[in-house]
């Protein structure tokens, strides 16, 4: 039976410092099949594919391929080998266009004339157009994606990983790829699928292997298996779902924007068009949106590192726009940007130096200019203690902590400031599950003691949870927010604009 | 007038003269950060292609063992750079000005007993006849090997960049260091070759200043040429072509600054002296205000150093 | 084969053992190229790093120690403070010809009047005129987004040339029998910057030298300012979230290290080189950058990183006259130090790991 496999992983392990990224993990795949690897942030998925495709090398186990020993040293080996992969982040080069993104990802690329056109071809043929002489730079992330995809797939692969690619597409957008996939297979080409959206894994996988902290805890038919079976083998245990315990009444507006408009401040981002929205007290807005359309922006815009006229926006009906981060946080607007390593924090500071970053003005941590250090620290180990953040204390470099407890820490610091307001971008991005749901939990309840919230978030699961209210950034424009109750998933596809770009192939196809 | 008793096709032919030197550094630093790298040692190598390249060329009577010495000379210095910013991560910054101090101190070292030597002298290329045609003759046939050369590797530098596999590998290191290491790519090794290549080059072009544009040796010879280079690359915005533009701008200035002190202008010495500094901060500032077009060229990952963490 | 593993958090050892081990592989290195050259490493080593301390003519040599790290330290500090902000101001040499030529005007457009406030009114003059210099590059980068290592570094050339003009020129000695310079500030006493403690070679650039360094100490640890210096030139979109205006930081900076180095100007034509003249700026804008780097840009580390590197200087000079060691040998070993402090920093952040196979 071991004939009958396209890629064999054997006994695989695999260690970091202070880290067993995997061990004793084994799995097979079957041509033409979908396999799904599912697992939590940090269970070993990544180092996983990475050894499939040659970027790191494991310390024991074999792999099989068609039966022949497969031990790539670089990726090169393993594309000739007829593996291919679909990053979720760092491969393309926005200052590069298209085709010429395509040929890096290639051994022999075809001079670019010739290229160009089987570019076109190939993206027609499996329905995601692309032009090839545009630049990667100025595409949405769906097309980036499409790029990525027609990569690899001018290689012929027979092996195509790819690593969590839904998460920057619209609902219409991951149909249209399940259906590129489903072809894909048909015709013979194996996929693994990674990914930790479980719904996703059970309308198009085969078969899947669940990881946990490096090793293998299960293998299934995802299609026999519940949603909830499939988490608790992922987390290892049952998760409560979170829940807002008292809802408070909607009180005054605390936050209003209206007609903002402002250019990106990045090479290649997403300019703001015409935003207005209110956020009352007890309130949580939920704004969803593909990744690059202008999330950054906005919460630039409200956290005062991007300044406009004073009236686009107005903390508690006084106006703020012109105002710094600092001034609109003493007017009690709190924010939490995305980038966790080095933009909510400074990476190589302390945490009691990152307490002080966004604590100085909330919490009193200067006097005539000097820093109070030891009211700082003590500002530190209280969100340590509170935001049950795993740390040996303090004075340890922000970026010796994992994701999930410095996110734990970043959002704590902004939620123990006693804000009137709060603007979170992408609050568990990378984070574990149960650290995610203690973020959430913790926000809800800022919420209910009558703060108003505005989360940005790329996870529609998690809006929907949480927000009291939804609207969608798309290319910069918000939509009218509209109450989360009731919204079916169509029309929050509609919401995000459906599928960029992608009617034509779409009806053509139809 | 101006222009007075200088004649313009001799300016001209003097002006291509002197941007050889700052034409070659400007080009090899081009490369050197289209890979993601800031040198700023520019002087430094150049200084030492200058003196490595006199001595080799005093030693063997032969200039162009002189000019191949001096690319090596810079080369070899550029090594120190090369390893220091991407085998131990140092500050780009930081390093590229040791490169320059090191190197302003090596070269008056080496060069104590050249003060007042003559190198062997570099001659035209034989064009025959066409050297005599009026206005063509002085400007497109008057002059030595190493000018054609260097037109030539601008033209190289401009086909690899733009056509080639190589330079597509070289721009897109230079552009996500992470995307080309995740993609196979040896971030590190297309690094410290193309910081070799800056090196050689500038050794190049400072051997061209002792050797032919001097041509003798005194120290600090360089003068700032090196700074000029690197303005260039930011002039030209990261495109070989127009460091081409950008070195005879550059040449033209400083060739006309000193025709006019040596036909007595009424303009002081002084400030003619300090005038092509003064034009490189004037044109800094007119392409870097223009934010957009020279911002989105430049290569995204420009001087931040990389390590492949996992 | 050797790889580096970052380190979770930076290394307190290799934070301060970085600069002693620098020195000592610097001066294995040195001993080679002396070697190299046809001396006696040990005996050179040995005049520049022993004879300015213990030597039989330490009595002097100690005070000129004092005299070659009072500009070193004041320029450096400045420098240290913009590097750590991301600011690259490697002008100093300019602010520092500038703010001489500047202050120096104004004693010697006054002379030969008498007053206690004279000198008072060059130093603010000569830190005057480093700012103003200063404010080219800074102003071109906020308002234009000009790269700052190359103007400030263009201006001194232009400096340069008016430091020219103005010995051969506008301040030349009336009285010089046209030779170039201006008249010497030791004989005109409300305006000298005279020994405070004769022999000491104390004068008022060391003492204001020690003054900055406390202060810029007090100024990085405690003050709101320092952490914003230091949040800016490690994650500047942190330090923009923090609230920092990134515009007033660079005018701050540049006006800081311009104003300092202008002042190290002053106090050297006033004082130990008494005149303007075309030459007596002796390259110390340009060392003091590898002075804040040996001080690992913390300030009371740059004091004692100047007086390292005027022993260089002073004792460099001894194996010069006594050994035939050119001055140019001084230079390059300056040079072989800042590189072996660069890459023995490497340790602080990332440890060295054999590594299990090649790859």
């Amino acid at each position: 039976m071991t004939g009958g496999d396209l890629l064999r992983v054997e006994g695989v392990g695999k260690t970091y410092p202070g880290v067993r990224a995997n061990e004793d993990v084994s799995l097979t795949i079957a041509p033409g099949e979908i396999h799904a690897l599912l697992g939590e942030n940090g269970a070993g998925k990544s180092t996983l594919v990475k050894i499939i495709y040659g970027l790191v090398r494991p310390d024991e186990g074999r792999m099989l391929l068609n039966g022949q020993p497969y031990a790539p040293a670089a990726p090169r080996e393993a594309r000739a080998r007829g593996v291919a992969m679909v990053f979720q982040h760092f491969s393309l080069f926005e200052a590069l266009s298209v085709a010429e993104n395509v040929a890096l990802g290639m051994e022999d690329a075809p001079p670019m004339r010739e290229l160009a056109a089987r570019i076109r071809v190939v993206s027609e043929e499996y329905g995601l157009p692309l032009d090839p002489s545009r630049r990667v730079g100025d595409l949405s992330a769906g097309e980036r994606q499409r790029v990525e995809i027609v990569r690899c797939l001018l290689q012929n692969p027979r092996l195509l990983i790819m690593d969590e690619p839904t998460s920057v597409l619209t609902p219409q957008e991951v149909k249209i790829l399940f259906a590129t996939l489903r072809k894909l297979a048909a015709e013979g080409t194996s996929i693994l699928y990674i990914s930790h959206k479980l719904e996703e894994i059970r309308a198009l996988c085969d078969r899947a292997t669940v990881l946990r902290r490096g090793r293998v805890v299960a293998e299934c038919d995802p299609r026999e298996c519940s949603a909830a079976q499939l988490a608790e083998m992922m987390v290892g245990q049952a998760l409560s779902p979170t829940r807002r315990t008292v809802k408070a009444e909607r009180g005054r507006i605390v936050l209003g924007v209206s007609d903002l408009s402002v250019p990106s401040p990045f090479a290649f981002g997403t300019a703001l068009k015409d935003i207005r929205f209110t956020v009352a007290r007890g309130e949580i807005l939920g704004v969803a949106g593909v990744a690059g359309n202008g999330q950054d922006e906005l919460l630039m815009a409200l956290s005062g590192e991007i300044v406009t006229e004073p009236d686009r926006v107005r903390i508690d009906s006084r106006p703020a726009g012109d105002l710094g981060p600092d001034k609109r946080r003493a007017m009690g607007l709190v924010a939490a940007p995305e980038d966790r390593y080095g933009h909510a924090a400074a990476p190589d500071m302390t945490l009691t130096e990152n307490a002080f970053l966004t604590g100085m003005v909330r919490r009193g941590l200067v006097s005539r200019g000097f820093v109070r250090w030891r009211a700082a620290r003590e500002f530190a180990r209280q969100i340590i203690a509170d935001y049950d953040v795993r740390t040996p204390g303090p004075d340890v470099a922000a970026r010796a902590l994992s994701g999930g407890n410095l996110q734990k820490f970043l959002i704590g610091r902004e939620l123990e400031q006693a804000p009137d307001v709060i603007v979170i971008n992408q609050p568990t991005w990378g984070v574990d599950a149960a650290a995610a749901a203690a973020i959430r939990q913790a926000i809800l309840n800022r919420a209910a003691e009558g703060a108003g919230v505005v989360v940005i978030s790329q996870d529609l699961d998690e809006l929907l949870e949480i927000s009291d209210r939804f609207a969608v950034l798309n290319e910069g424009r918000l939509t009218r927010p509209r109450t989360t109750e009731g919204l079916t998933m169509e029309e929050i596809g509609l919401m995000m604009g459906g599928a960029h770009g992608m009617e034509v192939a779409h009806h053509a196809q139809a | 007038m101006l222009f007075g008793t200088i004649d313009p096709v001799t300016l001209v032919a003097a002006l291509i003269v002197a941007s050889v030197p700052i034409l070659l550094a400007a080009t090899g630093e081009l490369v050197v950060e289209k890979a993601g790298v800031l040198n700023l040692g520019v002087e430094g190598m150049m200084i030492t292609g200058a003196i490595g390249g006199f001595i080799i060329a005093v030693a063997t009577g032969s200039p162009a063992m002189g000019f191949l010495g001096g690319a090596i000379a810079g080369a070899l210095l550029s090594l120190i750079f090369a390893f220091l910013t991407q085998f131990l991560l140092t500050n780009q910054v930081a390093t590229g000005l040791a490169l320059t101090l090191f190197g302003l101190g090596l070269s008056s070292l080496l060069g104590q007993g050249y003060n007042g030597i003559k190198p062997p002298a570099t001659h035209p290329l034989p064009f025959g006849p066409l050297a005599d045609l009026p206005v063509l003759g002085p400007i497109l046939f008057g002059h030595d090997l190493l000018v054609y050369l260097s037109v030539a590797l601008v033209a190289g530098t401009a086909w690899v960049m733009g056509r080639t596999r190589l330079g597509l590998i070289i721009r897109a290191v230079g552009e996500n260091h992470d995307a080309a290491h995740s993609l196979g790519y040896k971030v590190v090794r297309v690094r410290v070759l193309c910081i070799l290549f800056g090196g050689a080059m500038a050794g190049l072009g400072g051997a061209y200043l002792s050797l032919v544009r001097v041509p003798q040796w005194t120290d600090g010879i360089t003068a700032g040429a090196g700074w000029i280079a690197l303005a260039i690359v930011v002039f030209a915005s990261w495109r070989p072509w127009r460091v081409l533009l950008g070195a005879w701008l550059f040449g033209g200035i400083s060739v006309l600054q000193l025709n006019l002190q040596a036909a007595g202008s009424a303009i002081p010495v002084e400030y003619l002296s300090m005038s092509p500094y003064l034009v490189t901060i004037l044109v800094l500032v007119v392409m870097s205000s223009g934010r957009g077009r020279a911002a989105v060229n430049a290569p995204a990952s420009l001087g931040q150093g990389f390590h492949a963490s996992q | 084969m050797l790889r580096l593993e970052r380190r979770p958090n930076p290394s307190r050892f290799w934070l301060y053992a970085t600069p002693p081990v620098a020195v000592v592989l610097t001066m294995i290195a040195g001993g080679l190229l002396f070697a190299a050259m046809g001396k006696d490493p040990v005996a050179v080593i040995r005049t520049i790093f022993w004879e300015p301390l213990f030597g039989d003519f330490a009595f002097y040599l100690r005070g000129q120690l004092l005299v070659k790290a009072g500009p070193l330290i004041l320029i450096a500090i400045g420098l240290a403070m913009g590097f750590r902000a991301g600011i690259w101001n490697i002008g100093a040499e300019g602010q520092y010809i500038m703010g001489a030529i500047c202050g120096a005007a104004v004693g010697l457009a006054v002379y030969p009047t008498e007053s206690r406030l004279i000198f008072p009114v060059m130093v603010l003059a000569g830190a005057l005129g480093g700012w103003a210099w200063a404010m080219i590059p800074a102003i071109l980068r906020t308002r234009f987004n000009t790269n700052e290592i190359l103007v400030s570094l263009m201006l001194v050339y232009v400096a340069e040339t008016i430091l020219a003009k103005a010995a051969t020129g506008f301040l030349r000695n009336p009285d010089g029998m046209g030779f170039p310079g201006s008249r010497n500030f030791s004989s005109y006493p409300a305006a000298a910057n005279a020994e405070l403690f004769a022999g000491s070679g104390l004068h008022w650039g060391g003492v204001t030298a020690v003054f900055v360094a406390l202060a810029a100490h007090v100024l990085l640890r405690h003050h709101v300012l320092g952490y914003q210096i230091r949040l800016a030139g490690q994650a500047p979109r942190a330090a923009r979230f923090h609230g920092v205006d990134p515009t007033r930081l660079v005018i701050f900076c540049m006006g800081l290290s311009g104003a300092l180095a202008g002042l190290a100007g002053l106090f050297e034509v006033a004082g130990p080189a008494g005149q303007i003249s075309i030459d007596f700026n002796s390259g110390y804008g340009f060392t003091a950058i590898i002075v804040a780097f040996l001080g690992r840009l913390n300030p009371l580390g740059i004091v004692l990183a100047g007086l390292l590197m005027a022993l260089t200087y002073v004792g460099g000079e001894m194996a010069s006259t006594n050994m035939g060691l050119p001055a140019a040998a001084i230079q390059v070993f300056q040079g072989m130090l800042l590189f072996f402090l660069l890459g023995v920093d490497v340790l602080t952040n990332y440890r060295i790991r054999p590594v299990k196979g090649a790859r």
